[in-house]
């Protein structure tokens, strides 16, 4: 057991890959000498070499399109993707070929590829580097999408998502890049399909993931010195979600939350809330509600904290489903 | 006549040829002299070339009867590859079963020459699979629609060679439409940077359906590798013997570590983009005709003739395993049979998906239903 911030633990779960399977390989932009914009691969091209740990030309589908070269010579790539908002020169690849290619040659063509994505915002960055497209992928056949929210996740699941037989979509929390946590290496992990109930309550779900599960449990605090008691739900897995476990939650407080960064139309909250509408209809004793980012593009870091959902935003949302005075009641109700 | 000899140039009427369009057989037969390509042909037979003849015969007989069997509403599309056949019999017959193609959707004379079985060739186009056959089984991945995308996964799988430190070499195969695409660009980036040992073969047929190549390139595309590092052949694709020289000498040069080279084939696309393509909206018959003259059969069946290789009898024996090849390929094809409905949701994953799983279920209930 050590503490490690959740980059280092992205890292520790890199290096126990590398040294678990000589099939592994890592591509990216400035993983190398660099060891990253974030410095996960840190020390990585040091100790496994330049064909294990490959600085790539400055091309998304460059990258995606030979990691899929690779994976039919039998390699196992692991792509990093430098910001969220960069991917999209690689989507064709990652959409039209990673996904396809086990569907299209009746399962004789594995993509076991792991894409590393830096998504979300709350840095202050510049455009394209603050973005949370996983809804993309998450309505993509073929892929499956994960985010960690802790040290502990991050370093397990990548590791799970590096032996996964399927293409990984793996969304790393920009901003919870420096959270420290306890790692145990060697713990058995929840699957990575899996949702994780992180903090029990009675009177509401609130369902979120990756950057918000902190945010969420503060919620969660601070709703308690009100007498609200809020089960917080991680749901690590975007494609699949792990409905039963969001199911089992509902069906006990009978209130539902979803939030999330990225913008609500077409979210993740709007299929959660339609599955467990349809799952828990009779238990439900609220509309499900979602806070999320609006359906603008990601605005100036100026104005971020008026795109994000926070701690206040998701009370809002709280007091929505129980029935209290809440934003959309006017305050003077 | 001997047949077992080298095939030389014809050094009377034979003309110097600048390395910048290599071509040894001319469209009348005639076997031109070129220093630098050759000697990679040096050893080529004239029973050899016959059988490269043969190839071409077959793979043309295949093309045009999966037209037929399209007209007949037996497939839902068909990329007939007329014209092109030199280009693709001339390099997919230089490969070794260890090396890898990537092609696009017309290569189907390169997926006959890499051993794919004829049904296999149209389940696509029949509708019956999302792909023809396994990869692994005949070193050659299953056609990528999207245009270009495979050039990078052709790159990819080279550099994975040399990681594995083995002399096999990867082949891309795309239109010149597809030049235009960025992964191809990107795909010459990366070959170059990580010395891959890779061919980007280029067939150059003129169009990209409707557009004619001077829409994509303002100069020979031959042209552009060099800009990326890599050095370029411009070969006659209708010359089957120029495309296996000009192969060959990209093949040894990957083998030796000396990584990529591109090859563009120039030749023309005789029939339609597909067909649900209709040319004659686009086409100048006068140029369609000048092409019509230039006919990678042709050529070769006069040269054989001239050497004495080639005999009414031994045309005749081929034209009929050609037939008896077709036959079989149009037997194969309506052969095949639908996929089981509930077929639809295996693959697509390859461990259990909870998502997947559980549509598939309510959708096995749905389907009972009509068997009550």
């Amino acid at each position: 057991m050590t503490e490690l911030t959740l980059a280092k633990a992205l890292g520790s779960g890199l290096r126990r890959a590398l040294s678990d399977d000589d099939k592994v390989v890592l591509l990216g932009e400035d993983i190398g000498t660099l060891g990253g914009v974030f410095r996960v691969t840190d020390g990585l091209q040091r100790d496994f070499g330049k064909d294990r740990v490959i600085d790539t030309p400055l091309a998304e589908a460059g990258i995606i399109g030979m990691a899929v070269g690779l994976a039919f010579r039998g390699y196992r790539p692991v792509c990093e993707i430098q910001f969220d908002g960069f991917i999209y020169p690689g989507f064709d690849q990652i959409v039209a070929q990673v996904a396809k290619l086990h569907y299209r040659t009746a399962g004789k063509v594995r993509m076991p590829l792991t894409i590393r994505v830096p998504y979300g915002g709350g840095i202050g960055a510049v455009e394209h580097h603050s973005e949370s497209p996983e809804a993309y992928f998450a309505h993509t056949a073929g892929l499956r999408v994960v985010t960690c929210s802790t040290p502990q996740d991050a370093h397990s699941m990548l590791r799970e998502a590096i032996a996964s037989d399927d293409p990984v979509l793996f969304f790393e929390p920009k901003r919870r890049y420096w959270t420290k946590g306890e790692v145990d290496e060697d713990a058995t992990a929840l699957p990575m399909g899996k949702a994780r109930v992180v903090t029990e309550g009675t009177d509401v779900t609130l369902v979120t993931y990756g950057p918000l599960v902190a945010t969420a449990l503060d919620a969660a605090v601070a709703a308690a010195d009100d007498g609200v008691s809020i089960e917080v739900v991680d749901l690590r897995s975007l494609s699949p979600v792990d409905f039963d476990t969001v199911e089992a939650s509902v069906r006990k407080t009978g209130r539902l939350v979803i939030t999330h960064e990225a913008s609500e139309s077409g979210g993740l909250g709007a299929e959660i809330a339609a599955t467990l509408t349809d799952r828990c209809f009779y238990f439900l004793e609220a509309a499900p509600v979602r806070i999320t980012g609006f359906d603008v593009p990601y605005p100036a870091a100026k104005l971020e904290d008026h795109f994000l959902p926070d701690l206040d935003r998701i009370l809002d949302g709280v007091d929505r489903a129980l029935g209290r005075v809440n934003s959309l009641t006017g305050w003077s109700a | 006549m001997s047949t077992t000899v080298p095939v030389k140039a014809q050094m009377s009427g034979a003309k110097k040829q600048t390395p910048e369009f290599v071509q040894l057989l001319d469209p009348d037969g005639k076997r031109l002299s070129d220093e630098l390509y050759d000697p990679w042909v040096s050893d080529v037979t004239g029973d050899q070339l016959a059988s490269l003849y043969e190839d071409l015969i077959i793979v043309r007989r295949i093309d045009t009867e999966a037209t037929a069997l399209q007209r007949q509403g037996e497939l839902g599309l068909w990329p007939p590859l007329l014209g092109q056949e030199a280009a693709q019999v001339g390099s997919a017959r230089t490969l070794r079963p260890d090396d890898f193609v990537f092609s696009s959707y017309r290569e189907n004379a390169v997926a006959y020459c890499r051993g794919v079985q004829l049904p296999d060739l149209v389940r696509v186009w029949r509708g019956t699979a999302a792909s023809g056959w396994d990869p692994f089984e005949v070193g050659m991945a299953t056609p990528a629609v999207i245009i270009g995308a495979q050039t990078l996964h052709a790159t990819g799988y080279a550099v994975g060679c040399t990681f594995d430190g083995v002399d096999s070499v990867s082949v891309a195969y795309f239109g010149d439409g597809a030049t235009s695409e960025g992964d191809v660009s990107e795909a010459m980036v990366f070959a170059a940077s990580f010395n891959a040992p890779v061919i980007f073969f280029c067939q150059n047929n003129q169009w990209a359906i409707s557009e004619p190549v001077g829409l994509q390139a303002q100069r020979p595309i031959a042209d552009r590798a060099p800009g990326f590092g890599i050095p370029s052949i411009r070969v006659d694709g209708n010359d089957v013997l120029a495309v296996m020289a000009a192969t060959r000498s990209a093949l040894d040069r990957a083998r030796n570590g000396g990584g990529p080279t591109f090859i563009e084939a120039v030749t023309y696309r005789r029939g339609p983009h597909t067909t649900s393509d209709d040319p004659s909206r686009y086409v100048d018959p006068v140029v369609a005709k000048e092409w019509e003259a230039k006919d990678p059969i042709a050529r070769v069946e006069a040269f054989l003739r001239s050497e004495g290789v080639l005999t009414d009898e031994l045309a005749a024996s081929i034209q009929a395993r050609a037939d008896a090849v077709a036959a079989e390929f149009r037997a194969g094809c309506l052969a095949l049979e639908n996929p089981e409905p509930l077929s639809v949701f295996d693959n697509v994953y390859a461990t259990e998906h909870s998502g997947l799983t559980r549509q598939k279920s309510q959708y096995k209930a749905y389907l009972e239903g009509f068997a009550k």
